[in-house]
């Protein structure tokens, strides 16, 4: 019954999405119409041939396979987000790069989104939902709830970053920073989230554990926020229902405060709490000791999620937004420098004890180093949260330097520690192939976010010097021209460092695939586990 | 009073104070008596099962 109901609704869908592609009423809608009728076609043809199979009973295992391609994925599209990040960084250096024969559809504009998204949503976010899948099976002790939702989640996310990435490219784009997808592809990511949130939901509810262990509550928390942030940043009515654009629901600053309470708190739930979910499992097992405080942790959680949710009006200090509501967000950004660095004080204590590991582990010590790099960018943040402070950095290159050294440094590291820590166990190989090599993608990562961070502050803080220098008569001194042609060099040394990120990524990804195809697989999968 | 005076009221009066009670109320049941070996059993959470899901409805020993 069930499989009929699959194959009539795809069916369907099939035949509205040739329908909306031949009447489709814009090209970026046309070919997203047709990708969906693609993948609505190969979705109806797998379930046709796999009609009427034996279903094996698995409530024995973990369900793995939805993390290893999970783990595939995450390494893919990390290595597609920073090439298209390089590239549109050289640009800014070498600005014939941005290729006439190209235009419009890899314009700056357009590649600066897709590049956004592909590191956010598409590298972040399949990191966040494989390593959930792991992590709460493993501590909740029982299999992944919903039976294969699990594999609809992982598919159909995969098709949100598809329908997003062609819908840049080709010009359809609401203009909501971290949300710039038209509806279509909003309402898909929506019946998404909600089975992810069902899938991860469901398997707490099934646990065999007493107690839901602490790094479930900061990814449920994460999926619970982007539900609510997506849906109400995404108040919009199509202007056709055969084309992509659509309409605000909210306007002026409504609708300003609105896009930066999202804003703020993609980077608060999507970036640090689904994160900080990462930390909580990957450092204490790659560590083999439990978290430092587990007292602490509940802290962390629950000041951490007080607290974010109120930081947003940061982002409009001297706008229309009003005064009271800027001071709001300064002193609630200020304040969360307690639980930042309580959560950074647990994942680097968890050590104490093991920090010999540091210097024979590579893998420790990318995940330690990516803490440090979440306490640093958790203090610059709320610094320039100060209005004083953000007249100078606000709009200037300094807060592109930040965002980096927290997506580079703490998002892009745990992420690498996690997938390390993964492959190896999750095709049953002994170890990875190369420490060494660990080893170097670590030093590509962190010099290259060095010179990616410190020229960005020499830059942000020259920008904007230039910006408010006037002379004795009161007209500024500087054109916009001028602080481009000034900041040449350290646009070469971001690019450059760009570059050796991305270099290092790709050298995990040979690893990877060296541990996966070259390592011998060992008969159980077991791993060590200390007796109780 | 129109709506937004009274919601703004509410938010810096009551509604504040509930929500820093109620952050309170988990700092200190974070930190009841007693709570340390419950804790210290829910932080070796991550050792157990690792390879295949708890076979009785209880999985701790």
């Amino acid at each position: 019954m069930w499989s009929t109901i699959k194959l009539v609704v795809l069916g369907v869908v099939v035949v509205i999405a040739a329908i909306a592609a031949n009447y489709g009423r814009d090209l970026a809608y046309q070919v997203q119409a047709i990708e969906i009728m693609l993948a609505a076609g190969v979705a109806f043809i797998y379930f046709v041939r796999t009609a009427g199979d034996e279903k094996a009973n698995n409530s024995g295992d973990y369900l793995d396979g939805v993390v290893r391609a999970g783990v595939i994925a995450t390494a893919l599209w990390a290595v597609t987000g920073f090439t298209v990040g390089v590239w549109i960084a050289s640009e800014l250096a070498f600005p014939w790069l941005n290729w006439e024969a190209v235009q419009p559809y890899l314009n700056f504009g357009r590649l600066r989104p897709l590049h956004t998204s592909a590191v956010i949503f598409a590298f972040g976010g399949n990191g966040l939902i494989a390593t959930s899948f792991y992590v709460v099976q493993r501590t909740s002790a029982t299999r992944l709830w919903g039976g294969n939702l699990g594999w609809f989640v992982f598919w159909g996310y995969q098709l949100v970053i598809l329908l997003a990435a062609t819908g840049y490219v080709l010009g359809a784009t609401q203009s909501k920073e971290y949300a710039e997808f038209e509806w279509l592809t909003d309402w898909w990511l929506t019946v998404v989230w909600v089975a992810y949130l069902a899938v991860f939901m469901g398997t707490l509810y099934k646990r065999k554990e007493k107690h839901i262990y602490v790094a479930n509550w900061f990814y449920l928390s994460f999926i619970i926020t982007i539900a609510m942030l997506h849906i109400v940043n995404n108040l919009s009515i199509p202007v056709s229902l055969l084309g992509s654009k659509s309409v605000q629901v909210f306007s002026g600053v409504q609708d300003m405060m609105v896009q930066w309470w999202y804003g703020h708190n993609a980077v608060g739930f999507f970036l640090t709490a689904g994160f900080l979910g990462m930390m909580y499992y990957f450092v204490p097992k790659q560590a083999e000791r439990p978290v430092f405080s587990y007292k602490l942790s509940i802290i962390h959680f629950w000041a951490l999620i007080f607290l974010y949710i109120w930081a947003g009006p940061h982002h409009l200090h001297y706008t229309a937004l009003p005064d009271w509501a800027g001071t709001l967000g300064m002193v609630m950004s200020i304040i969360l420098w307690m639980p930042s660095w309580g959560g950074m004080i647990n994942g680097l204590m968890t050590l104490s004890g093991a920090w010999d590991k540091l210097r024979t582990d590579p893998i420790i010590r990318m995940m330690v180093i990516s803490i440090g790099f979440y306490g640093m960018s958790t203090f610059e943040g709320p610094m320039m949260a100060i209005r004083a402070v953000n007249s100078l950095s606000h709009y200037t290159d300094w807060t592109i330097g930040h965002v980096h050294s927290g997506a580079l440094g703490w998002n892009g590291m745990i992420t690498f520690g996690a997938l390390y820590f993964l492959v190896p166990r999750l095709w049953g190989r002994e170890s990875l192939y190369s420490l060494k090599l660990v080893s170097w993608h670590f030093w590509l990562a962190t010099i290259g976010i060095i010179l990616y961070a410190a020229s960005m502050w020499v830059t942000g803080i020259m920008e904007g010097l230039m910006w408010r220098e006037v002379d004795a008569n009161g007209f500024l001194v500087n054109s916009f021209a001028d602080t481009v042609e000034a900041k040449f060099a350290m646009n070469a040394v971001r690019a450059t460092g760009g570059g050796m990120y991305l270099t290092g990524a790709i050298i995990m990804c040979y690893n990877l695939w060296a541990t996966v195809a070259k390592k011998p697989a060992v008969a159980s999968q077991t791993v060590a586990v200390p007796a109780e | 009073m129109d709506t937004y005076s009274l919601m703004r009221e509410f938010a810096d009066s009551w509604g504040m104070l509930f929500l820093f009670s109620v952050f309170m109320f988990v700092v200190f049941w974070a930190f009841r008596p007693g709570s340390r070996s419950t804790h210290d059993d829910i932080a070796n959470i991550p050792f157990r099962n690792e390879d295949k899901p708890a076979v009785s409805k209880e999985a701790r020993s």
